[in-house]
């Protein structure tokens, strides 16, 4: 099994690490680097006005966060909130947001030299917001570029399109 | 020197800063016809400080044009030179290129020379004729200038120093210098006469070291370096001797008075708390980053302090009573520590206020006309984070009035005024508002030409609207009246910008203005940015925060105080037709109470505008904490901020006054006739 990954084996220069998560029912995974920490989900405060997919604010340790369900954004499972929803707490750039998933499964470490390019269609995102696809144990995994796709003007979760680190 | 001296640069270019702005503001107030000694001596030493701090650090730019600048202080203040207008206005210049030329060397931009160079011949220029006259005098101030730099620069090191060195020099004195001092320094405890005699006796200079020295603040430094301080400072001393010795006599003299400078300010340190000035020591840098995460963590102790308070409630009998007692303790606490940390921020709005004369004076140089500037409560505290983003705006509204505002003398004449036209800059505290108003006697705003711009640039007005909706229409983006523009204003990008700024630090500004008569720009601006009293309201589960100033009271209306035109309803509250906004409506909230009759109704005002708010129910007052959702998120209409409840929650705090923006103002006659 070439693809499997070595727990032991140190990240090499081409290697990159991903938190692989669930959206319905199709695999994604995220640049490690920017996760903040994975929590359970609890009830926010609504924002008025704001898109069905801004669930609204938390307070998380004093900062106040928004909280995003990409599932209500690309129209992928069902948003249903119970004691296994997960948060995922992102930090892009200096700004920490929260996406909603349903599950959160496994770190990967992917070779560069095994990231595909992401078909144009057929998947969810827009291919502007992915690095490309790779198959983890025959398994389709499709990594997002997080980073891009938060601070895209298409989720608007800031204003005038804030400069952020691209990954 | 082997030290790097580099990490004494932030601290001279500060104080230096404080010195440019003693100077400017001294040389504004002064009078011509009767000098005050006093004044001239504070202006002189604020350059010399400059000048030694500079020489020591090798900022040569600055310590050429400030020892020209010394030159004619000096004379100025031994009376040997008239101060004039024209010497004013070439100092304050100069004043200006200093403020350059510190700016060049604190972002490390190349010197402009050539400048620097002309404003020293125009600088001499003013002493020429009287150099010619009097050569003696010439002579001996050349000689002093000369010996100055190098003794002053050392003897400001030693100021610089000095806080720096303080405990050392207490604890080891076995230097040589310090020995003298110390002999000196008990001298004086034992006479403190003797001392005030021995500094009066020496020059002005060194007794106005004395009152220099609260602004050498003591500074909190690594202890690791006051060794190496220390160092300096004894390397350096024995050099100043050495250089002045082959000096003329009457460099010799100042010799004595330089030497004899240290000594009162030595014994300062030593005698730890001196009669002389009790400001002494009495005041400390702190970064603003040490205060603003004091200011968060007292924000967290509000915060915990509500949490504690919600886990009371499940406390019953005695221990209940005695919670209760406790937290109420704490509470008073938690306010005292609040404003205790809050008051570290706050600054007399003079900071901002005293380089106002200095622009009106120019704008009406320029202008010819001629303006009086009265500066009222100065000593109001204000948030320094609001005095900074303040500047601005206020210099754009005092310009505005000293431009558009006050007329030409001739005009004013003609009109039966004083030909000298006055602007008033106040700032009073009201309850937990601050209110700057910049209030002008001249013509007064131009109603029918702002309808005109206003109706060229298709805005809905007509010539009925009332003169409250014309006014702030200059606050609309591309909004100029001004025949032509002039560099001073006229560009129409000003107001709006004006009304952002002030809005972006919380508050408000509204304009009253009489032909003729005159006009008053009002700013009305929270007293804190980080702590607001409010009340908590909730519409359904959510709950929200009214900032308290907002409020005026709260009711539940009966059915016949409410009305309904078209689909505004109105509420008939003594006499008063208030328009009634749904918070539910505003924030989207489904399942509200919608019948006024048996919800709860907020009456709210902003500086232009009153109305009531519509809410389920009232859960209470509280002091909270407000939080930036810009921070992570982006500007939310209608709210200003967010905070954390008691629970944990986030509750969101309304911005009355943007949500103010939504009503309209129903017509009260037309509706009392019509009801």
């Amino acid at each position: 099994m070439p693809a499997k990954v070595k727990d032991e084996q140190t990240v090499s220069d081409s290697q990159q690490e991903f938190l692989t998560f669930v959206l319905g029912e199709e695999n994604y995974a995220l640049d490690i680097m920017t996760v903040k920490e994975i929590r359970g989900y609890e009830s926010v405060t609504k924002i008025a006005k704001a898109p069905p997919y801004i669930k609204g604010v938390l307070n998380l340790r004093g900062d106040i966060v928004p909280i995003i369900d990409l599932r209500i954004k690309f129209e992928v499972g069902k948003a249903t909130y119970d004691e296994f929803t997960i948060v995922i707490m992102l930090m892009i750039g200096d700004r920490v947001v929260g996406i909603v998933v349903d599950e959160v499964s496994d770190v990967i470490k992917v070779d560069a030299d095994d990231i595909r390019p992401a078909p144009e269609f057929g998947v969810a995102f827009d291919s502007a917001y992915l690095h490309g696809l790779t198959t983890i144990n025959e398994q389709m995994i499709i990594l997002v570029n997080i980073e891009k796709l938060i601070s895209s003007d298409e989720l608007g979760l800031y204003d005038n399109s804030q400069t952020v680190e691209q990954g | 020197m082997s030290v790097d001296m580099s990490q004494f640069f932030g601290v001279f270019f500060e104080e230096s800063q404080e010195h440019l702005d003693t100077m400017e503001h001294l040389l504004m107030e002064m009078s011509l016809d009767d000098p005050d000694p006093e004044d001239l001596n504070s202006i002189f030493r604020a350059a010399h400080s400059i000048k030694g701090g500079s020489g020591v650090f090798g900022f040569d730019a600055l310590t050429g044009l400030t020892h020209v600048m010394e030159n004619i202080l000096d004379l100025a203040r031994k009376e040997k030179l008239i101060i004039t207008r024209p010497i004013v206005d070439q100092l304050l210049i100069t004043i200006d290129r200093l403020k350059i030329i510190l700016d060049c060397y604190q972002s490390e931009e190349a010197i402009d020379w050539d400048a620097i160079q002309k404003e020293i011949v125009a600088l001499e220029a003013l002493l020429g004729p009287k150099g010619g006259a009097n050569s003696d005098d010439e002579v001996i101030d050349e000689g002093f200038g000369l010996f100055d730099t190098v003794v002053s620069g050392d003897d400001d090191d030693f100021g610089f120093f000095d806080a720096l060195d303080e405990p050392p020099a207490r604890e080891e004195k076995s230097y040589g210098f310090y020995e003298t001092d110390e002999g000196e320094s008990k001298s004086q405890t034992s006479e403190p006469e003797e001392l005030d005699e021995l500094a009066y006796a020496l020059s002005d200079d060194d007794f106005g070291f004395f009152d220099d020295e609260p602004d050498a603040s003591p500074i909190i430094e690594n202890t690791t370096d006051k060794k190496t301080n220390q160092e300096t400072l004894v390397s350096t001393q024995p050099d100043a001797k050495t250089t002045v010795q082959p000096s003329s006599p009457a460099a010799n003299k100042n010799v004595a008075s330089a030497h004899a400078k240290t000594v009162p300010d030595k014994s300062d340190s030593a005698a730890k708390k001196p009669k002389i000035d009790a400001k002494e020591s009495s005041s400390i840098r702190v970064d603003t980053m040490k205060i603003d995460s004091l200011v968060n963590l007292v924000g967290e102790l509000v915060i915990t302090q509500s949490m504690i308070k919600i886990v009371g409630r499940d406390v019953h009998g005695e221990v209940e009573e005695k919670l209760e007692g406790a937290i109420g303790e704490l509470s008073r606490n938690i306010r005292e520590i609040q404003e205790a940390v809050m008051s570290m921020r706050m600054l007399p709005m003079s900071f901002a206020f005293n380089r106002f004369p200095r622009v009106v004076r120019d704008l009406a140089g320029k202008l010819e006309k001629e303006v009086d500037l009265v500066i009222e409560g100065g000593a109001t505290e204000i948030d320094k984070g609001m005095i900074e983003k303040l500047v601005d705006p206020l210099t754009h509204l005092i310009r505005n009035s000293v431009d558009h505002g006050i007329e030409m003398p001739n005009i004013r004449a003609a009109k039966g005024k004083p030909r000298n036209g006055t602007v008033v800059l106040n700032a009073e505290q009201r309850g937990s508002s601050i209110i700057i108003s910049i209030t002008d006697d001249g013509a007064g705003l131009n109603r029918e030409k702002i309808l005109a711009k206003a109706m060229q640039n298709g805005l809905p007005v007509n010539h009925d609207t009332p003169d409250a909706q014309v006014w702030p229409l200059i606050f609309e983006a591309g909004f100029s009246t001004a025949e032509a523009v002039t560099d001073v204003s006229g560009r129409g990008v000003g107001m709006d910008v004006v009304r952002r700024n002030i809005e972006s630090i919380g508050g408000a500004i509204d304009i009253q203005s009489a032909h003729e008569k005159g006009s008053v720009f009002r700013i009305r601006l929270p007293l804190t940015l980080a702590i607001v009293d409010g009340m908590c309201v909730s519409v359904t589960d959510q709950t929200f925060i009214i900032p308290l100033t907002n409020i005026i009271e709260s009711i539940q209306p009966s059915k016949a105080q409410i009305k309904t035109i078209g689909n505004e309803q109105l509420l008939w509250v003594r006499g008063e037709y208030w328009p009634l906004l749904a918070l539910h409506e505003l924030m989207d909230i489904e399942g509200a109470n919608t019948d006024p009759s048996t919800a709860i109704v907020v009456l709210v005002e902003t500086a232009r505008k009153r109305f009531g708010l519509l809410i389920d129910a009232l859960e209470g007052q509280q002091q909270v904490v407000i939080k930036s959702l810009e921070q992570h998120y982006k500007r939310v209409p209608g709210v200003a901020g967010a905070t954390i409840m008691g629970d944990g929650g986030v509750a969101l705090i309304l911005d009355i006054e943007s949500i103010a923006a939504v009503v309209t103002i129903p017509n009260q006659t037309e509706l009392t006739h019509a009801g």
